[in-house]
């Protein structure tokens, strides 16, 4: 990997629950500060909290350009349904838009629903990737250019444009076409955390960006280059895909810890590798991992948002900005163009161009 | 006088080919529609919803507006630059979950600060059934059934936290639902978000009567809103409730001009628009069941029967009795020599209230006067100035007159509707 490669960074914002826009919105900007890429917002059925693809819809019209990335969760709802939001955050977001696909283990969990009962990961991160699949093609079921509104034929749509998915999952069918046109992105920016086999599996079938831990430079590297391999051999551009090393992040109350660094002690929140130290020890950590070639960025997680954001963005980011590391404003308007990531055409329109063209 | 905005929608009544017309899709018309709302104090902002794309003849219908995005993400981002206006979102009982869609509706309630509504629609249809998980499983008799239990599962999970901030686990068990656990969103601040049942049968009638706050109904005559509006209003003490305590808002549209005349030439044009040629065609196919493509729009109805249970229409409302309502559009076309397109426009398009702004504020007022509706829902046919012209001309002169609020006085939609707090159900 290039030393070149720019770096990314994103900051969940979740922590315990605030039931107020306020609290996110604060959290959000502060990252715009920084020129993040993206902010995710965890959420699961099993502990309090409002939804977070909501709370993010709520701080899109308050921001410009950070990229927001809430959780979705694929167990226990509708495929459709999943897909038509994440859609509808892009529209409202203009092209800000992304989503941290995540399962649903507990039987606690499928009690709620009442419908299946608690399935193992293997089938449930199946299941996943199967709804990332169906979400994808349900975001290119209508063409960029299906809306013509032609007086003179009296249309509003090409319906030659729209396309049925025809979708058959493990688990469920989906018809299409979406009632939701085609998103500014084209397709919202897919997250997936590669913890286990089957989540890399899913990962490097669908995602855009891959949350991965490590506690060295070489395990990260390793990873990645796994993870590239993967998606290559699934037929995907390995270049199209975006690695960052999840980070829980405690920057604690001294400016610099006596001994900062990773510790391979308690992983919090199950959100990454442990750091504790100061900000400038984490700019260092950061930027020495990224000319390594561990990654292309990093996903921190700090224990305490409200302290560890601000100093995230004030300390860490600022000093990354100051060495040329890390980019001072936004060059562009949409995640994908954050990520360097090229806006898809829809499959349905390339293969219409290619049965043309045989 | 309470007043609704719906935003045009994926229906005939929008008109796209107009060059003021906007998208449908960009999140600034809805903002533009919303703040326009808030501007003329309405008491919310309401969204429709589709869950699979009209279909004609085996093909996705072409002709109307197409497309929307999800009502709840929507009105989350409209939280955002609107302060009072309430937020309803039309979302189907019969494709969700209780425990997911409850909490979905709360988290609008907290990042709005108590303005949500829900309008619960359902639908059985396997047409629609065919994008979700099981497929079109209900019996079209169920599914008031589990509307209802729907709604009585969400209220017990809206009531499942103390008022003073305290978890409580639930278990609900029923014919449709059987669950339990833990709700992860604190009681909203209206308690209870507000419930909106949309339709007009017998079976909606009683539902709306013992579990919604507001009926969303069909406009008719004063007559006729006087009958429901009397009919409903009778239902609700065998529940134990105020006549109050729901509200009858039709779905009306509204179109003014300087004077009466200039508002009848505006409204006629508007149906000229609604119904284009290819649309006239497409209309008379929904009602006679049958490919109509060689016929003139600018000519005569056609002579032959209509076709019942064709399949043609899929995704909309059918004709219940197709050779009666066939007969009533020739008896039109011969008494006044119309065309097929004017017969269309004649028959299917007429709005509820034309007139110079003083007549149609004269007669909103009379109908809330008789006892006819609490309220309106006015269904604009522009994206997304189609209720400019209402805001500044007619509203001022229901707030001159008293008969509608010049200003907020509360920042709930429960408060804004002068519904009470529900009562905690622990």
């Amino acid at each position: 990997m290039s030393a070149r490669t720019p770096l990314h960074l994103a900051a969940e914002i979740g922590g315990p629950p605030h039931y107020d826009a306020g609290h996110y919105l604060r959290l959000a900007k502060l990252a715009e500060g920084g020129a993040l890429d993206y902010v995710t917002l965890g959420d699961s059925f099993a502990r309090p909290g409002l939804d977070a693809l909501a709370v993010l819809a709520r701080v899109a019209p308050a921001t410009d350009r950070i990229g927001l990335v809430p959780t979705v969760t694929t167990t226990h709802t509708e495929p459709f349904h999943v897909s038509s939001a994440v859609a509808s955050l892009d529209w409202v977001s203009n092209g800000r838009a992304g989503w941290h696909a995540d399962v649903s283990t507990t039987e606690a969990e499928a009690r709620l629903f009442g419908r299946r009962p608690a399935a193992p990961p293997a089938a449930l991160w199946q299941e996943a990737g199967e709804v990332a699949d169906v979400s994808a093609r349900l975001w290119d079921s209508w063409e960029d250019d299906a809306e013509i509104r032609d007086t003179a034929t009296g249309r509003f749509i090409d319906r030659d444009k729209l396309h049925y998915v025809d979708f058959e999952g493990s688990t469920f069918t989906v018809k299409g076409p979406a009632i939701v046109p085609r998103p500014p992105q084209g397709r919202p920016v897919t997250v997936i955390d590669a913890v286990g086999a089957p989540s890399k599996e899913a990962a490097a079938r669908h995602a855009d960006v891959i949350h991965i831990r490590a506690t060295t430079p070489e395990q990260a590297a390793a990873l990645r280059d796994e993870l590239r391999a993967k998606a290559s051999a699934r037929g995907r551009d390995p270049d199209a895909l975006r690695v960052l090393v999840a980070l829980t992040v405690d920057l604690g109350d001294a400016e610099s810890a006596p001994e900062p660094g990773l510790e391979s002690g308690p992983q919090l929140a199950g959100r990454g590798t442990y750091f504790r130290g100061g900000p400038v020890d984490l700019a260092d950590l950061i930027a020495q991992w990224h000319r390594a070639g561990a990654a292309d960025g990093f996903h921190l997680t700090p224990i305490t948002p409200e302290r560890d954001l601000e100093r995230i963005v004030n300390g860490t980011v600022a000093l990354l900005q100051h060495r040329s590391l890390f980019r001072t404003f936004y060059p562009g308007g949409t995640l994908r163009e954050h990520l360097g990531l090229a806006r898809p055409a829809s499959r349905y329109a390339r293969a219409e161009t290619a049965s043309k063209e045989a | 006088m309470h007043l609704a905005a719906h935003f045009p929608g994926v229906n005939a009544t929008t008109v796209w080919a107009d060059p003021r017309s906007r998208s449908q899709i960009d999140f600034s018309s809805f903002v533009h529609l919303a703040r326009t709302a808030e501007r003329g104090k309405f008491d919310f902002f309401f969204l429709a919803e589709g869950l699979r794309l009209r279909e004609h003849n085996g093909r996705i219908h072409d002709l109307d507006v197409v497309g929307r995005p999800e009502s709840l993400t929507v009105l989350n981002a409209l939280a955002a630059v609107t302060e009072r206006l309430g937020l309803a979102a039309t979302v189907n009982a019969t494709f969700n979950e209780p425990y997911e869609l409850a909490r979905r509706l709360a988290t609008l309630d907290h990042l709005s600060e108590g303005r949500a509504a829900w309008n619960v629609v359902t639908s059985s249809d396997a047409f629609t059934g065919e994008n979700f998980r099981r497929g079109g499983y209900l019996d079209r008799a169920d599914r008031y059934t589990r509307a209802a239990e729907f709604v009585a599962t969400a209220r017990e999970l809206w009531d499942s936290w103390t008022p003073g901030g305290e978890s409580r686990p639930f278990a609900h068990e029923g014919e449709q639902f059987t669950i339990s656990g833990e709700f992860t969103v604190p009681r909203s601040p209206q308690g209870h978000p507000v419930v909106i049942q949309a339709g007009d049968s017998s079976e909606g009638r009683e539902f709306a009567a013992s579990a919604a706050d507001i009926i969303f109904t069909r406009h008719g005559t004063l007559e006729a809103g006087r009958d429901f509006y009397a009919d409903v209003k009778a239902r609700l003490a065998a529940y134990g409730r105020q006549p109050d305590d729901l509200k009858i808002m039709p779905g009306v549209t509204v179109v003014t001009g300087d004077t009466d005349a200039e508002a009848q030439e505006h409204a006629y044009e508007i149906r000229r628009q609604q119904v284009s040629p290819q649309n006239a065609i497409l209309a008379a196919e929904q009602l006679w069941g049958r490919d109509l493509s060689a016929y003139d729009p600018d000519g005569p109805l056609p002579e032959i029967d209509p076709v019942l249970d064709s399949g043609l229409v899929k995704g909309r409302v059918v004709y219940g009795d197709p050779f009666a309502v066939v007969a009533r559009w020739r008896a039109i076309a011969e008494a006044k020599g119309l065309s097929l397109r004017q017969t269309v426009i004649e028959t299917t398009t007429r709005q509820s209230f034309i007139g110079s702004p003083q007549t149609v504020a004269a007669e909103l007022t009379a109908f809330v006067d008789e006892r006819a509706a609490d309220g309106f829902i006015l269904v604009p046919h522009l994206t997304p100035g189609g209720l400019d012209d209402f805001v500044d001309r007619v509203v001022p002169l229901l707030q001159e007159s008293g008969a509608f609020r010049s200003e907020y006085s509360g920042s709930t939609l429960r408060s804004h509707l002068g519904l009470a707090e529900p009562v905690w159900k622990g």
